[in-house]
């Protein structure tokens, strides 16, 4: 039976932070790519965006972000792949926000669509979920995935799983 | 000095590494860009609170009460 859904790698961060997370040398066997992401930010706010930079880029992209806040909803745009608020320092302490990056066609020669889905999860009146549409307009095959935050590090106890989608 | 973590997917094996020049440079126009950002939608927001308040007020001069106020503009 075909292993159509199969975690690559995952990494917890340690007790100083991280300023980033970078997945390397990935695997050019499957189809699609799904990253999961637990993540809360150290600057002293209550919210931050993640960035994706495919390949250690952060140019040649686009973005169409849909938000949701409990009281209002919006849409934005960006020239960064993004997933829209994280918790940082100034949310309800030791909540971590869930986001999950879907990279179909990762290997293709042609642009990429990147989707991201995220909530900051928050115990107070206030939080966000978005969606958002990214695109990187490169036609290099992905190989390397670096996941970075707005601003500040990641916490301690962030965690991202890389995970490889086959068609067959 | 920043530090990122680098898993690689070949080997498994995760290393804590020193960000690049470039990285750095990176994070700091990324803070300044998010600076600017919230520095415009805080802006937009007292503006928005303002010309409410200012609202409410001009419609109370007309004669209308808290209630009828509530009821159209919340």
């Amino acid at each position: 039976m075909a292993v159509t859904y199969k975690l690559i790698e995952t990494v917890t961060v340690g007790s100083g932070g991280a300023a980033s997370i970078a997945f390397a040398s990935i695997p050019q066997t499957y189809t699609d790519l799904l990253i999961k992401l637990s993540l809360r930010s150290t600057n002293a706010v209550t919210n931050r965006n993640v960035y994706l930079n495919p390949n250690g880029s952060s140019a040649n992209a686009t973005a169409r972000i849909l938000l949701g806040d409990g009281s209002s909803v919006s849409s934005s745009t960006s020239t960064r792949i993004i997933g829209r608020d994280i918790p940082a320092a100034s949310a309800t302490s030791s909540v971590f926000g869930n986001a999950e990056f879907y990279i179909p066609n990762y290997r293709s020669s042609v642009a990429k669509s990147i989707s991201a889905d995220t909530v900051m999860e928050n115990n107070a009146t206030a939080s966000v979920s978005s969606i958002t549409a990214n695109l990187w307009n490169v036609t290099d095959a992905i190989t390397t995935l670096t996941f970075v935050p707005e601003a500040g590090d990641f916490a301690q106890y962030s965690s991202a799983s890389l995970y490889g989608i086959s068609n067959s | 000095m920043a530090t990122k973590l680098v898993v690689d997917c070949s080997t498994g094996i995760t290393t804590e590494v020193e960000l690049t020049a470039e990285e750095v440079a990176q994070r700091e126009v990324d803070a300044a860009a998010w600076a600017e950002a919230k520095e415009l939608s805080d802006a937009a927001e007292a503006a928005k609170a303002s010309a409410k308040a200012s609202a409410e007020s001009k419609l109370k001069a007309l004669g209308l009460t808290d209630a009828e106020v509530s009821a159209l503009i919340g």
